[in-house]
């Protein structure tokens, strides 16, 4: 690829840095309807999903709830039981892996043991027939740009993890596949150096251009990376959506709750008038102002979401807030650094969690167990969930 | 890639994928077919045969009359088995001696089997290596090396006699209690290396955690590692009692005249009086008793293969 | 451990170890007896294995079981091999539980029962195409690979499944097709598990007298045989050489086979260890 044409790819790239509100664009690569049934078991329920070029498209979600069954439809390796598969526009029914334009890093490396790190990364270009000089030359540069040319002559058992994970990628990357499918690729990595690869992965996907679709069930890694999350659940996928959508416009307490932290609060839709709408809620005690419009007419059992740290904590009823501040007592403390959370018992018995950034060095927390403090929050910090 | 013209290479490509499998599969299922499964129905229809001074001696099952087949299934050769205690006798005699061969390799092999899975690495595998190089040696020779041993004239007797404890020579080759020996020693690997396998493959802190919670050894052994080593004890048991039940060079070299088993019945009745159809009866007659335990074999082999994935 | 539990375990393992090897101790030690009775000894000779090599009888059928074993042994693990390969990796089909049931009931089958059901099969194969003529070595190297494959196949299905088989579809990712994914990836992996199977059938084969005597035709004495006839006489000092060799010519192998297995784990683990540069 030349330097121009690169160039050009970005331009273009962030021309529509975000295809998928682009009713025009065409997606590179797309879910149907698509079913997968073990047996009797639906490992996944009627995906449909859009990919769009360039994208670093993550899948979410809990264990077993078919994710990695998700990524090897894509691959080739499970047969769909129902629906279609496209990938730049091409129906991948009936195409086996070895003829398909994806390559997968998979979440054991499945590297060749018997083979050294240079003739892994070379095995895919052997099979496509390139030239010897050829191969040499792209197998260094991948080497190159995973940082492992001093290791080319090992075996993958001479390496450690982070570095089996390394050969790994440039494996599959150097073939230059129109779609890497990573599954778990940091997973087995520790803490900082999982941070640490997360970079370089983005950056690496930046460089190439890439389409990477990543399956993760670690929500801080897929919204550090991810341009898009789809969050799947028992087979189905419950919502997508850049990682800011999801965050902050939850469709679902699923969703909420997956990622990050929440409070959610029961109550029912008492009144929807044009400033505020009043959902009355038992658990809470009292009424929760929302100053945006909300789905259901009166009567409608809802659900408040309530991040943490959308939440005020302080020692006197402040005197502007007429509405959304409910008075309890400080139960636990987690004091974490950076943040420290707060676990307060509010009058109606309902334990809510509060965190605040912990911005000056105190010689004590501000709160201690058992203060009594006031739980406040502005109108439009909530997101109100129908299910 | 052009779709106009496929090279040969391309050709054979296509037809291995289409058919690769079929054929991958195909080779060793009709081997076994062939070698392993169609023989037994022939032991079947032989054993429904009469047998006859022909070449081979016996009549055929199904003769071209004018009107049609002719279907002569003769049922005699089973009545015969049962109207004779001799086959009753061998029958019954096989299970005991096979069983009760198998309750003392067991009791050998378990401890065994427990002492090498508890020895610490390089130990592990020297004894390891110990249990399963016999198991690589002739056992035939095995079997002789007993003969040497418990004869008459043998090793034992010249012994006792020589430190004057005995003045007449013990009889214990031709006896029963050889044919145990025999058993027990030529198949006692086959009983150590499942068990040894279950057994490794038991988390140690298991045990740990049943004398944490304050169980004793003993009880701790009975109550964690028995039952967890159950898979191995039925693999190993069956594996010796099943061949155990058909041996027949063990009762042959070391057992007496009187001890009769159904695996030395059988060779008799085909080598000395040449008679096939009682011989495949008799095969058969083993084959329905042994159908149980092989399937149930089967089903732990399977098993195991699975919880190995 | 508990010391009562160690000492117990220690002497039956003691016990155990001198049940098995005491007999063949004494088999390799009477070979070198001058005197013809197993109860005397009669001094050091090694008379009894210059008779062993003058005898013919004895040499010809040693040769025949040689040929009988390589040749079941490699057809062993051409059908074996597929067979191990369909149980660890080929997921369901049809007609799987009888495929296993194949494999799985050799392994204990009385020999008796296989011996003459092989034997009936050829006769009848005899009757019906004229194939096999009579019986001989082809007869037998059936008969052999016939349960030699099944421990063929049991050696490498449990190698298979201890295998990763996302490293097969890796290749296959990486644009190999299955059969170049069997010839460069599956084989080497399973080389060792290969070479076993071909060493455990090799000696079955050698080993077998029940099958051989009935699937056997004239000319075709196999050397178990031979030594049956000879033992079911009693003992002789002649096959007390003979089966001195046939230990000593096994066990090398074995423990030759088994410190290259060590030797090249060590090197593995000490690479790793040397090398700095690998961590980090
Ligand atoms: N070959 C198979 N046969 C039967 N069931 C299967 C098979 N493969 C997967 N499943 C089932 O399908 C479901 C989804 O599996 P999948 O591997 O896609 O989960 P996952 O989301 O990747 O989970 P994890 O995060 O644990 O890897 C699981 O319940 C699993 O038990
Ligand atoms: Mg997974």
């Amino acid at each position: 690829m030349s330097q121009g044409a690169n160039q050009q790819e970005a331009r273009e790239c962030v021309q529509s840095s975000q295809p998928w509100n682009d009713p025009d664009a065409v997606p590179f690569i797309r879910f149907e309807k698509v079913t997968k049934k073990f047996g009797d078991f639906y490992a996944v329920d009627d995906v449909s999903l859009d990919i769009y070029r360039h994208e670093l498209f993550a899948l979410l979600g809990g264990s077993g709830c078919g994710k990695t069954t998700l990524l090897r439809m894509l691959a080739g390796f499970e047969e769909l039981t129902d629906g279609k598969i496209f990938i730049d526009g091409v129906d991948m029914a009936g195409v086996p892996p070895y003829e398909r334009p994806t390559n997968m890093m998979f979440q054991s490396y499945a590297l060749f043991p018997h083979m050294s790190v240079e003739t892994n990364v070379a095995f895919g270009l052997h099979q496509d027939g390139y030239s010897k000089s050829e191969i040499k030359d792209r197998v260094a540069d991948m080497l190159a740009l995973v940082q492992m040319s001093k290791f080319a002559k090992r075996k993958p058992h001479q390496l450690s993890g982070g570095q089996r994970q390394r050969v790994a990628l440039a494996r599959s990357l150097v073939k230059q596949p129109k779609v890497l499918l990573l599954d778990e690729p940091l997973g087995a990595l520790d803490k900082k150096l999982r941070e640490q690869t997360q970079f370089e992965l983005v950056n690496i996907q930046e460089k190439l251009g890439t389409t990477f679709v990543m399956v993760t069930h670690d929500q801080e890694e897929a919204m550090t990376m991810a341009s898009r999350i789809a969050v799947m659940n028992e087979g189905v996928i419950k919502q997508k959506g850049t990682p800011f959508e999801l965050y902050e416009y939850p469709n679902s307490r699923f969703t909420a709750n997956f990622l990050g932290q929440v409070n959610l609060i029961e109550g029912t839709l008492v009144d929807d008038d044009e400033k505020y709408a009043i959902i009355r809620s038992d658990d809470i005690g009292g009424d929760i102002y929302i100053d945006h419009a909300v789905q259901g007419h009166e009567g409608t059992t809802l659900w408040v979401a309530l991040r943490p740290e959308r939440l005020r904590l302080c020692t006197e009823k402040p005197e502007d807030s007429a509405h959304n501040c409910f008075g309890g007592k400080v139960e636990e403390i987690g004091y974490l650094g950076g943040l420290s959370t707060y676990h307060v018992r509010l009058d109606s018995g309902l334990r809510i969690k509060v965190s605040e950034p912990n911005t000056h060095r105190h010689n004590e927390p501000r709160y201690t167990w058992e203060d009594r403090v006031w739980v406040t929050w502005e109108t439009g910090s909530a997101s109100v969930l129908n299910q | 890639m052009s779709e106009i013209k496929p090279t040969l290479k391309q050709r054979f490509d296509r037809w291995m994928i289409r058919h690769g499998r079929v054929l991958v599969i195909g080779l060793p299922y009709l081997w076994l077919f062939l070698f392993f499964l169609v023989p037994f129905l022939i032991v079947l229809k032989i054993s429904f045969a009469t047998a006859e001074y022909a070449q081979p001696p016996y009549s055929a099952l199904f003769q071209w009359v004018d009107e049609g087949v002719n279907v002569a299934i003769n049922f005699g050769n089973y009545l015969f088995l049962l109207s004779d205690s001799l086959y009753i006798t061998a029958y019954l005699n096989s299970i005991r001696i096979a069983a009760i061969s198998t309750v003392i390799t067991l009791l050998i092999g378990y401890p065994m089997a427990y002492g090498i899975a508890r020895a610490k690495g390089s130990t592990r595998n020297l004894l390891l290596m110990l249990v399963i190089l016999p198991f690589w040696t002739s056992f035939l020779i095995r079997v002789y090396a007993w003969i040497g041993i418990l004869d008459r004239e043998g090793l034992i007797n010249a012994a006792l006699m020589g430190m004057h404890i005995i003045s007449e020579p013990l009889i214990m080759r031709q006896t029963e209690f050889a044919v145990y020996i025999g058993i027990v020693y030529t198949y006692l690997p086959f009983m150590i290396l499942p068990l040894y396998s279950t057994l490794e493959k038991m988390d140690g802190s298991l045990l740990e955690a049943a004398l944490d919670l304050g169980c004793k050894p003993w009880k701790a052994f009975l109550k964690i590692t028995l039952p967890l080593s159950m898979p191995g004890v039925l693999a190993g048991s069956l594996l010796v009692f099943i061949p155990a039940v058909g041996e027949f060079v063990i009762p042959e070299l070391l057992g007496g005249p009187n001890t009769l088993m159904i695996g030395r019945t059988l060779w008799n009745e085909f080598f000395s009086n040449r008679d096939w159809p009682i011989a495949s009866s008799v095969a058969i007659a083993m084959l329905i008793f042994l159908v149980v335990p092989i399937m149930y074999f089967q089903h732990i082999q399977g098993k195991t293969e699975e919880a190995g994935k | 451990m508990s010391g009562k539990r160690s000492i117990f375990l220690t002497s039956a393992l003691c016990f155990g170890f001198a049940f098995l090897y005491v007999p063949i101790l004494l088999v390799i030690i009477y070979s070198f007896n001058e005197g013809k009775l197993v109860t005397v000894w009669a001094g050091f000779s090694t008379k009894w294995y210059v008779e062993l090599f003058q005898d013919d009888g004895m040499i010809d059928a040693a040769w025949n079981s040689l040929r009988i074993g390589v040749m079941s042994a490699t057809l062993a693990l051409a059908i074996g091999t597929p067979a191990g390969l369909v149980m660890s990796r080929f997921g369901r089909f049809k007609t799987r539980t009888m495929f296993s049931g194949m494999i799985a009931a050799p392994l204990v089958m009385p020999d008796v029962i296989t011996g003459l059901s092989l034997l009936l099969l050829f006769v009848t194969m005899e009757q019906l195409i004229g194939w096999p003529e009579g019986r001989g070595m082809t007869t037998i190297v059936i008969a052999h690979t016939t349960f030699c494959a099944a421990y063929v196949a049991v050696v490498i299905q449990s190698r298979l499944a201890g295998m990763d088989s996302s490293i097969e579809e890796a290749a296959m990712d990486l644009g190999a097709k299955p059969t170049k994914i069997f010839f460069l990836i599956t084989l080497p992996m399973i080389l060792p598990a290969l070479m076993a199977g071909w060493l455990l059938s090799f000696t079955l084969s050698l080993d077998d007298l029940v099958i051989s005597s009935f699937v056997a035709g004239p000319g075709s004495t196999t050397l178990p045989m031979k030594v049956f006839s000879s033992v079911r006489l009693g003992v002789s000092p002649e096959i007390n050489a003979l089966a001195t060799l046939i230990i000593v010519a096994i066990s090398i192998l074995i423990i030759i086979a088994s410190i290259l297995v060590m030797r090249s784990e060590r090197q593995r683990s000490r690479q790793i260890q040397d090398d700095p540069g690998i961590v980090g």
